[in-house]
């Protein structure tokens, strides 16, 4: 590893220019939320990294976050991050299989104890003994005990490695669980999401290699520069929530002209995400941009806590304004399941509790931040 | 003789495990076995049927939007809905640019490295690679100047020492037949398509708010808006973008990836007499010209094509004639495992009888996979590009007929060779060829549309529950990029009451049934010559030539499971 060039050298032998890399930085800057004279402490950093090495597990999955990794946005962002680690277990991806593949991830944990990043992937099932994921004759739950258990750190990317996510929804056939329930006391950041947004895996990536530490989070593991504001803070449909302006049917007037989805079930006020300020693929849009609802995706459990997706939540206040968007629109609102009080929501907001990217307290109250009843409770069975 | 194990098959989506037994350098027995289970169908009772899609979406990341579709369309089916124009060409311009996306990812990510050396790169003279380049395709990236720089970042990889993802790999296998030219084209084309496919999905961040996991379905329609007058719907302005994509995709296909391909076959041509397995081919068909109940208006047509016989029209599909079978798979039925159930009788309780891990080989007499075996009349079917393209050539598809024909001249062998592994590879390139061009089409019909007034997005009158009949049951069905892929839901008191899906990978994944016959991958790994068992290449491209997707194969039925161990979750 002594020799192995810098991330720098690196794009400069793949054509990328000392300004795109400076540019690149500077992006990341701004994803982590943090003053623009950080750009220079990042590029410092990363022209003197060696590549990091990284093995990806995927147990319970759908390779949806994998996706979303290969869709990194900035045109140089997926070659920064290719080039910045060692992928040296992925298995959507990887050349070799079966016994050669298990030789990369033997390899480097025998090369690099506590050395290498693990990124998980998917649920584990720790039912019967395990059987309902192996690989390579192995039960998903001892290979994740090893490999995180002598990780640099751990990165549980997506919901089903974060809380269990969907095999964990009610009523749990598989007893499945996320990393820090299968491996407790790691070092561990959670990227919840539906996959998660590849803009945030780069910057723990980034701010790790920068700081040489990992970014802060909340309670419950997850960055604060990623998820740490309500999208209903900073969606641009606010004005119209505002005004009292709501989609009453899909494809009305209101519908086209972009007005707030609350009342077709939008789960915005009770998720804690940036998606508002990075959107996704590049910022080519996000959900609400195209018209549907947040589904809270970021959110604990979201599977059993924030559906049906499409009953409104109860009871958000209007603010600046002081009346309920109930008062505002026209219908009654109909049976709710979900299981958050919205009070609690407002009252954090209000308080201006708002946190600061590195160091920063999480807001306290807000209610994306308080676990679930244990799975198995909630509606939907 | 020992039994070969490979586990994990890597560069696919999802948990496969190949065991195989070779005898004289060929394969002579295999079995196919997916080694993960969610039971999905068991979480999505009782809830509403118009969240499923969302639920059903994530059986898998990579094939993502397909169980979306899907599902939506088995739960308008069993309400009898009719989507507005606008939602049908807008659902089909997504579908196709996932077909596109998907199957050169699969070329270019998941399959190349099979035939393509990357260190063999290392020696070639990227003049030679220019010349090469500039004999097959007029795509502009093919000076020397640029594949010697390419070469460079390769060189500077491998001396960096860290091989990363491509450590432990199977380079200077005897298998690997292209010149070390030809291999640098390879390699180049592998870095160009993973910033193309970044680029051109775009399209479906622009029309489903992300990708992977779209979000804007809705049972009835879309929801996103068209509105020549809005600046968030769709509007000429991002028609005009999407017609950019269009073009983007159709450049790229006609000018990297089937160039490739064709250059790429034309050194392996021995492999279009091997692999071809069952030669029986199901589709249900897709992309609807009209409404979802006129198959006989479809893009792709539906059909069965029986014993690789391309002189006759397919045969009528019928789903009723579905059937799935436990024998060898870890469920049991409560009328014995020899029987099969049509999915809409599906009833699964999942019983893993396998070795207790960590094992070193599963009891393949018995029962050994989470995948289920569906047939069709008793019969194991694959499915897929490769099936489509022989259905719509049996049934006088003008263009896919014209373009195989292309194709099999150009590499100087004739239809019987469609039959195979390389076969498999053909036609999933002629499909996206064709895709590219109908997905220009689509943008412009949505233009059409709207330019005459139609701004309905959304059928509403069967959104809410209050409208819905006590009772009802649907089935949903497209062709997937891996192949004919089908929902069943049952809906009762507006709840789903059971829920089903019988996916690509399941037929063509499947274990043996009741009658002891093979899926398509066990078929079609009979005879596959494999030079080194430690080194199993060859069965690698087989397998991998059917794009395996596992997360989707692994179903379990209804709720009738025995009560299962449940750990705390705090």
């Amino acid at each position: 590893m002594a020799d192995a060039m810098s991330l720098e050298q690196a794009l400069y032998h793949r054509g990328v220019t000392r300004r795109q890399f400076l540019k690149f930085c500077g992006l990341m800057a701004s994803v982590l939320a943090l003053p623009p004279r950080f750009a220079g402490t990042i590029a410092t950093s990363l022209q003197a990294a060696p590549r990091l090495p990284l093995v990806w597990l995927e147990f319970q999955d759908c390779a949806g976050n994998t996706e979303s990794f290969l869709r990194a946005s900035n045109p140089t962002v997926s070659q920064i991050v290719l080039d910045l680690l060692s992928v040296n277990y992925h298995e959507t991806i990887m050349a070799p299989a079966g016994k050669q593949a298990e030789q990369s991830l033997e390899d480097t944990l025998t090369n690099y104890p506590k050395g290498y990043l693990a990124v998980v992937e998917g649920a584990i099932p720790m039912g019967e003994d395990g059987v309902y994921c192996t690989i390579a004759g192995r039960a998903a739950r001892d290979i994740v005990r090893e490999v995180c258990g002598n990780a640099l750190a751990t990165i549980a990317v997506g919901a089903c490695a974060w809380d269990g996510g969907l095999p964990a929804a009610a009523p749990n056939p598989t007893s499945a669980v996320g990393v820090k329930d299968a491996v407790p006391g790691i070092t561990l950041i959670n990227m919840p999401g539906c996959p998660m947004n590849v803009v945030n895996l780069t910057g723990v990536i980034v701010h790790y290699l920068t700081f040489k530490e990992l970014p802060a989070t909340d309670q419950l593991g997850r960055p604060l520069f990623a998820y740490g504001q309500l999208i209903h803070n900073y969606c641009p449909r606010r004005g119209h929530f505002d005004a009292g302006r709501f989609v009453e049917e899909w494809g009305d007037a209101g519908h086209r002209q972009g007005w707030c989805l609350y009342k077709m079930g939008c789960k915005g006020p009770q998720a804690l995400s940036n998606c508002p300020s990075v959107g996704w693929n590049d910022a080519t849009s996000w959900p609400i941009g195209s018209s549907h609802g947040c589904v809270g995706c970021m959110s604990p459990h979201f599977w059993d806590t924030r559906t049906p997706f499409y009953e409104r939540l109860p009871n958000v206040e209007g603010f600046g304004i002081e009346v309920t968007a109930d008062q505002l629109g026209l219908g009654v609102v109909a049976g709710v399941t979900a299981a958050f009080g919205a009070h609690a929501v407002i009252s954090a907001v209000r308080a201006g509790v708002q946190p600061i990217a590195r160091h920063g307290q999480p807001p306290d109250q807000q209610s994306d931040t308080r676990e679930p009843p244990p799975s198995g409770n909630s509606n939907g069975s | 003789m020992a039994k070969l194990v490979i586990d994990p098959i890597t560069r696919i989506e999802g948990h496969l495990r190949i065991e195989a037994v070779v005898e004289g350098g060929r394969v002579k027995e295999a079995w196919s076995s997916g080694t993960m289970f969610r039971g999905v169908e068991i979480i999505l009772k009782g809830r509403d049927p118009r969240d499923a899609w969302v639920f059903t979406q994530r059986f898998c990341g990579v094939c993502t939007t397909v169980h979306a579709l899907t599902s939506v369309r088995a739960v308008e089916n069993a309400l009898n809905i009719t989507i507005p124009e606008n939602a049908r060409i807008i659902r089909n311009i997504i579908d196709g640019a996932q077909h596109i996306q998907d199957h050169v990812i699969h070329f270019y990510h998941l399959h190349a490295l099979d035939w393509v050396d990357v260190v063999s790169a290392l020696q070639a003279d990227p003049g030679e690679t220019a010349a090469l380049a500039q004999s097959i395709s007029t795509w502009p990236k093919s000076s020397a100047n640029y594949f010697k720089s390419v070469q460079d970042r390769v060189k500077t990889f491998v001396e960096s020492g860290q091989l990363g993802l491509f450590a432990n790999g199977y380079w200077g296998h005897p298998a690997y037949q292209l010149p070390p030219a030809a291999n640098l084209l390879g390699v180049a084309h592998y870095l160009e398509a993973l910033d193309w496919q970044r680029e051109f999905i775009k399209i479906h961040a622009m029309l489903g708010g992300k990708n992977p996991h779209l979000q804007t379905y809705l049972v009835g329609g879309m929801a996103i808006p068209v509105d020549p007058n809005s600046q968030i719907a769709i509007n000429a302005q991002r028609i005009a973008q999407m017609k950019q994509w269009a073009a983007m995709a159709r450049d790229f296909v006609e000018q990297v990836y089937i160039p490739d391909l064709l250059a790429i076959a034309s050194f392996y041509k021995d492999w279009a007499a091997i692999g071809g397995g069952l030669g029986n081919y199901l589709t249900y068909g897709d992309f609807p010209r009209r409404t979802i109940d006129q198959p006989a208006e479809f893009w792709i047509p539906r059909g069965v094509v029986l014993n690789k016989n391309l002189a006759t029209a397919p045969a009528a599909m019928e789903q009723e004639r579905i059937a799935e079978y436990v024998t060898h798979s870890w469920y049991t039925y409560a009328g014995g495992d020899a029987q099969g159930k049509h999915p809409w009788q599906g009833e699964t309780s999942p019983r893993y009888t396998g070795p207790k891990p960590p094992f070193e080989f599963l009891d393949t007499d018995a029962k050994y996979s989470w995948l289920k075996a569906p047939r069709y009349d008793d019969t194991p079917m694959e499915v897929g590009p490769l099936a489509r393209m022989i259905v719509s050539y049996a049934a006088g598809h003008p263009e896919v007929r014209a373009t195989v024909d292309g194709v099999l001249q150009q590499l100087g062998v004739g239809p019987e060779a469609l039959f195979s592994t390389l076969g498999r590879v053909a036609a999933r390139g002629i499909e996206t060829l064709l895709m590219t061009r109908e997905l220009d089409r689509w943008i412009d019909e949505l233009a059409a549309n709207i330019g005459r007034g139609d701004l309905a997005i959304h059928s509403g009158e069967r959104w809410r529950p209050e409208s819905w009949p006590a009772e009802a049951e649907g089935w949903g069905f497209m062709e997937a990029p891996r192949g004919a892929l089908g929902h069943w839901v049952r809906i009762k008191n507006s709840k789903i009451e059971n829920y089903q899906a019988v996916v690509p990978s399941t037929w063509n994944g499947s274990p043996r049934d009741a009658r002891g016959q093979p899926g398509a991958y066990e078929a079609s790994l009979i005879d596959t010559p494999v030079a080194d068992p430690e080194q199993p290449l060859e069965i690698l491209r087989t397998i991998h030539s059917f794009d395996p997707c596992l997360a989707c194969a692994v179903h379990v039925l209804n709720g009738n499971g025995r009560e299962l161990t449940r750990i705390q979750v705090v």
